[in-house]
């Protein structure tokens, strides 16, 4: 589902450029990449999800060249092929939850179905949450909304950044098997970018990313 | 979900930012269109009125005063003039048609004209019901007066002295409606119209030397009749004006005001694209995160840049169309006040040409207002914006 291969970066105005390891992730399989802050966990997720552009290298989702796609594409790309659940939830605001993840699902070119958001929220027991508004939402029903809005579009790829960090070991067994069952159902490739280091005992398959001199 | 669609939600999830925009734009867009019904209207009403007349013989005095008593029946007349030298210019032979028109009383405030059947005729005013007055206090009503006054065919009624008010009423002269006007859209329909006879008083229509009227409205034969006229009436108590340049005068004083009030109407729409461009680029600061989401979700730059062009467009069509009600509401009231004071008519709710291009011009600049911001949609940098740190 996802072959990058050296993937390097410069900020601009930096003298180093980041280097990162390849990556490998097969269809219904999941990678842990793990890393102290500072090695560059967060920019390695954005070139894989297309939001930046690598100096060298490239990124192939399901067969395709996808790093060297225009901006448009890669924007359409991605919605279609991706879903990403962010350290800090954000939503549209004047939307409703149902209509935040419908709207995941329109762009992503999916058709509407009421039955499938309905049965999502159900699976997250969020089914009483459908009409509200997000702001009304606690931390923890954001977070799971942002998880069925990643997913609510059927998506290849599932990228999480940091979806564990602010839970106690209770509600990271939690949201790590939420994240598993979600891919699970949808045959989803999942891949985990965190610090965590709780997550390694956890997942099967993880690659760890070096501080940078 | 459609671009659109989503706009609309956002406009909507600030109301106070939207309110602010909408209100303000509404109220330019009203002033403006309220001031194009207005002049509509008031043009119509003059040029309908004026029709055909090219000069009114009167009492020397103000030229506007002359033309607004007599061909507009607003204010009082300038004086009373001899018939028989009335008469002197009435059969000039520059002179095509002359209808002598003599104020009389009123009757609850609306004016009794005493006149000949020329007048009505002028106007293309046919008797709707009944027959045109014949004999002396016999009184054909136009169709204001009967609606307002619940005069009818046979009725009678006594006049009250002079035109403002109905305190003194004659007791010894009844009048009697034998016709009534079909609407005519001119003064007409605001008039009771009788034979001069009953002006004076008397029965019998006689030819004295005393015998006197208010004014006569003239169709010249000849264009020299223009120069001619005010020579000849130099050394007499008499005058004659030209409708169309007292009105034309009149209505470039009106100008000034109305230039003032179209002035400030456009400083508020210039305000309320202020408005919109403000509310829309503090909004989008606001955003960042969700137009930063709404990227990684799958919509191109192109869409986020139509999403804000259209919640700017969204609020200038709110405000357009809220001025466009809000004009008309001004039109009802302000014709309910014309209506009472002067038996005005200027209701006209139908949309006037230079509305089309005010509402073409407010979608433009609301157009512009928001692409300015929605440009800055385009340039978002995604990783940036959701990064937070590196």
């Amino acid at each position: 589902m996802l072959k990058t291969e050296g993937l390097h970066y410069r900020y601009e105005g930096s003298e180093s450029e980041l280097a990162f390891p390849d990556l490998r992730l097969e269809k219904g399989k999941e990678l842990l990449l793990l890393g102290a802050s500072g090695t560059g966990k967060t920019t390695l997720l954005h070139l894989v999800a297309g939001m930046r552009t690598p100096t060298a290298g490239s990124v192939e989702l399901a067969g395709q060249a996808f790093s060297t796609l225009g901006t448009a594409d890669r924007d359409r790309t991605r919605g279609r092929h991706m879903g990403i659940v962010f350290q800090t939830a954000h939503f549209v605001r004047s939307l409703t939850v149902g209509e935040n993840l419908g709207l995941a699902r329109s762009l992503a070119g999916c058709p509407d179905d009421e039955q499938v958001i309905a049965g999502l929220l159900e699976d997250l027991g969020l089914a009483h949450k459908l009409h509200a508004k997000v702001d009304a939402l606690s931390v923890g029903e954001q977070q799971r909304v942002s998880i069925a809005r990643a997913v609510a579009h059927g998506p290849g790829l599932i990228l999480a950044d940091e979806p564990t960090s602010a839970l106690d070991d209770a509600n990271t067994d939690a949201v790590l098997s939420l994240l598993r069952k979600q891919a699970e159902r949808t045959g989803a490739a999942l891949l985990i970018v965190t610090h965590d280091q709780r997550l390694k005992d956890r997942m099967t398959d993880h690659v760890e990313l070096n501080l940078h001199p | 979900m459609k671009a659109a669609r989503l706009a609309r939600r956002n406009v909507l999830h600030r109301p106070l930012e939207t309110g602010l925009s909408v209100l303000l734009l509404a109220f330019g867009v009203g002033i403006i269109s309220l001031m194009l019904l207005m002049q509509r209207s008031l043009t119509e009403d003059l040029d309908r009125n004026i029709k055909d007349i090219d000069l009114v013989l009167g009492a020397k005095g103000s030229p506007l005063q002359l033309i607004l008593a007599n061909v507009y029946h607003v204010d009082v007349p300038t004086g009373n003039i001899s018939l028989a030298e009335a008469r002197k210019v009435m059969r000039h032979p520059y002179i095509s048609e002359a209808i002598p028109l003599a104020y009389g009383d009123n009757y609850e405030l609306f004016r009794i004209v005493g006149t000949e059947p020329s007048y009505p005729a002028h106007y293309s005013a046919e008797v709707d019901d009944g027959r045109m007055f014949e004999a002396p206090f016999e009184v054909v009503v136009g169709q204001e007066v009967a609606a307002a006054t619940g005069l009818a065919l046979g009725d009678t009624f006594f006049s009250a002295h002079g035109l403002t008010d109905g305190t003194d009423v004659h007791r010894d002269k009844a009048y009697t409606v034998v016709g009534t006007f079909a609407r005519t859209g001119s003064v007409i329909d605001q008039l009771i119209l009788t034979p001069i006879a009953s002006v004076w008083g008397v029965h019998e229509e006689v030819e004295g030397a005393d015998e006197e009227i208010t004014a006569v409205l003239l169709k010249k034969k000849n264009p020299l009749a223009i120069l001619t006229l005010p020579n000849l009436l130099r050394d007499t108590p008499m005058q004659v004006a030209l409708p169309a340049i007292e009105m034309n005068r009149l209505t470039q004083q009106f100008g000034i005001g109305i230039q003032t009030l179209r002035a400030v109407a456009l400083l508020i729409m210039g305000l309320s694209f202020v408005s919109v461009f403000i509310a829309l680029f503090a909004s989008l600061r606001d955003r960042r995160y969700e137009l930063a989401l709404l990227r990684t979700m799958g919509a191109t730059p192109r869409r986020l840049f139509s999403l804000v062009l259209y919640e700017g467009l969204w609020m200038t069509a709110a405000g357009i169309v809220a001025g466009l009600l809000l004009s008309r509401l001004g039109v009802m009231l302000l014709g309910q006040v014309l209506s009472d004071r002067f038996h005005y008519d200027v209701t006209q709710l139908a949309p006037v040409a230079g509305e089309i291009v005010l509402v073409a011009a407010a979608l433009m600049v609301g157009a512009v207002a928001a692409g300015i911001p929605a440009r800055s949609a385009l340039r978002i940098d995604i990783s940036n914006t959701l990064g937070q740190g590196r």
